[in-house]
């Protein structure tokens, strides 16, 4: 794979939504290119259309304006045949399929492409359930017995089945207590260097965003204001990066980065 | 451009015989089916005994996924071959395979106590689900001796907006299918009866059989569907946001604001909607009987009078009373019952319809039996 070519392309993008009558523009000539290898984080406050862009890169919605081109494709066509082979989605709360039992959530996409044999199928899903670290004694488990940080960890191993290139995370460690939020970075940072995965996540959590980005963007006013890693972004002279970064939690977060507090 | 098409070529060499792989060895490509039934039966031919390979070169595959590592893998019988060349990459991925490869374990098969105990875990939650709606019930008893004890007090707000969506809106339709199902019955039994030449008594068999019979069962099955269902999801939606545990550490009874409107929106609009719902099937069977068999409506109308009493009347109001606190009882039993996921809250609902109905349907035969001589 080269290296130097960027997996998602985004130009000129603008998003309009309508909430009770009134049209409010999300993002507005919104510019972002993401490496291959990289693990870029979305930060912004609420609203800023952080899980939209996510969703827009996915083609699970379609801008108002602007082009979004994943691995060389516009967007739109991203969920065609074979879309679990492009791109991998970790959704929020998982979305396990309830009726399936873990074993079959993960095996599904490849069960769907109808030719590989079921006992392959099944060795290949229980390689991907012991990856995310959960014990093949849990494969016949079904979703609903399960606790929240297996829940990600199925969903997790279920988007990475085909071996996407590209993996979306939205608010990965959300709901999960502090321990159980450091396992699952802790395996994220290592499937990410072992797979060689470029990752995109959305995230809240700045334990998580120090703990795992090489590059930071910002949303805010309707674009990217500045995007780059972490310590640069932190220093970025922006009223919203700064209140953001060296609000009280952003200083307890970034001692993470193992550096004494900038003076401001 | 290059062939992504994973194949296998097989080459004599010094150190033996060598199958050389290339291609991109991932799901996608591997699943294509001509790929798929041709690389099958290579793969044999390359393990098989006469012609088995000794070196295996994974160096030209531009691209190897953890479905075709498995597949090597299986194929070679779960351990490495002999003589393996491979890029880093590939051996990394090749070695976590081989780590997890583990075999299943086979889904947990029920023996023949355990189907015993699932049984009687089954009794037990038919026996849990009676004794909840008792509870349910005797607590409604209480919730109406409050509401008589301080009348001005009780959820009146709530109970006419039950009202207007149990009873209001569902006019419509409850007219629309009575109608059919009088000119239904008006032809079916319009061909019977002229057999006999008894055509005038087709105003007593559409009477009796409407008015006492199916004019509160339809209502009742159609509102159980509309209304029963929605109470449940109502309930059960409001169990999932964990609303209903606000409303108690509040202080607030869910008896008294969640049961009691809608028993009391039930019970007032059922009656209603059954005479309505008798109103429209009796046209339709009139209208058809003027077609089919020439009984004009005046001539219906005067008939009907004499042909059924008034107690049928009386007896069909009281009736769909019962059908009504029925439906809205079973529906927030299950409401109640939810758990709070969302697989919870849809077997809820579907439970509570086919529960109301089957209960309708039950206490219908009981007063069947126990009116027998009343009005016939």
């Amino acid at each position: 794979m080269n290296i130097s070519r960027s997996v998602v392309e985004i130009e000129k993008l603008t998003s309009v939504f309508r909430f009770a009558g009134q049209e409010i523009v999300v993002h507005k000539d919104l510019d972002l290119r993401i490496e291959a290898g990289e693990l870029l984080s979305i930060v912004g406050g609420s609203g800023s259309g952080k899980t939209v862009l996510l969703r827009q890169i996915l083609g699970l919605e379609t801008p108002r304006a602007g082009r979004i081109t994943v691995q060389g494709r516009p967007a739109s066509q991203l969920g065609d045949d074979g879309a679990a082979s492009r791109v991998g989605m970790l959704f929020q709360h998982g979305a396990l399929f309830s009726a399936f039992s873990v074993l079959d959530n993960i095996a599904f996409p490849l069960r769907e492409l109808g030719t590989l044999p079921d006992d392959l199928v099944r060795d290949a899903a229980l390689v991907k359930l012991q990856m995310v670290g959960m014990d093949p004694s849990q494969a016949h488990q079904m979703p609903a017995n399960l606790s929240g940080g297996m829940i990600k960890r199925v969903a997790l191993a279920r988007s990475l089945i085909m071996d996407p290139p590209l993996l979306l995370l939205d608010e990965p460690t959300a709901g999960l207590d502090p321990d159980r939020a450091d396992d699952f970075c802790d395996l994220l940072r290592s499937l990410h260097r072992e797979l060689g995965l470029t990752v995109v996540m959305v995230t809240h959590d700045l334990d998580t965003l120090f703990a795992l980005s090489t590059r930071v963007a910002v949303l805010a006013e309707q674009r990217v204001v500045v995007s780059g890693s972490p310590r640069e972004v932190m220093n970025f002279p922006n009223p919203f990066v700064q209140s953001y970064f060296l609000g009280k939690r952003g200083l307890r977060a970034r001692t993470r980065l193992q550096e004494p507090p900038v003076a401001v | 451009m290059e062939d992504n098409t994973p194949r296998i070529r097989q080459q004599q060499q010094p150190q033996g015989h060598c199958a050389q792989l290339l291609g991109q060895w991932t799901a996608e490509h591997l699943a294509a089916r001509q790929v798929w039934s041709r690389l099958k039966h290579d793969l044999h031919a390359a393990i098989s005994a006469g012609t088995a390979v000794q070196l295996w070169d994974l160096r030209a595959v531009t691209r190897l996924d953890h479905v075709g590592a498995q597949l090597l893998w299986n194929a070679w019988g779960r351990q490495w071959p002999a003589q393996l060349s491979t890029l880093p990459v590939q051996r990394a991925l090749l070695e976590r395979v081989a780590r997890f490869s583990a075999a299943v374990p086979p889904p947990a098969h029920k023996s023949a106590l355990q189907l015993f105990l699932a049984l009687g875990r089954q009794v037990l939650r038919v026996i849990d689900h009676l004794l909840g709606m008792q509870r349910l019930i005797g607590q409604l008893m209480l919730d109406v001796m409050r509401l008589v004890r301080h009348p001005r007090r009780g959820p009146w707000r709530d109970f006419s907006g039950h009202l207007y969506h149990v009873g209001a809106t569902a006019l419509p339709i409850t007219a629309l299918v009575g109608f059919l199902i009088g000119v239904v019955l008006a032809y079916l039994t319009a061909q019977q009866l002229k057999q006999f030449g008894a055509d005038l008594f087709i105003v007593n068999l559409l009477g009796i059989s409407l008015i006492r019979e199916l004019g509160p069962v339809l209502a009742a099955i159609l509102i159980a569907g509309r209304s029963g269902s929605a109470i449940t999801a109502q309930i059960g939606v409001m169990r999932v946001t964990e609303e209903i545990d606000a409303m108690r550490v509040l202080g607030i009874s869910r008896g008294y604001r969640l049961v009691l409107p809608r028993v009391m929106a039930m019970a007032l609009a059922m009656p209603l909607l059954t005479v309505w719902t008798t109103l429209a099937a009796l046209t339709g069977g009139m209208l058809a009987s003027d077609l089919v068999m020439g009984v004009t409506p005046d001539y219906f109308v005067s008939a009907l009078a004499d042909a059924v009493e008034v107690s049928n009347l009386t007896l069909a109001i009281s009736k769909s009373t019962v059908f009504g606190v029925l439906i809205a009882l079973v529906g927030c039993h299950y409401g109640l019952r939810v758990k709070p996921n969302t697989e919870s809250l849809g077997q809820g609902t579907t439970a509570s319809v086919v529960t109301s109905i089957t209960v309708v349907i039950l206490v219908d035969a009981l007063f069947a039996v126990v009116f027998k001589d009343v009005g016939l």
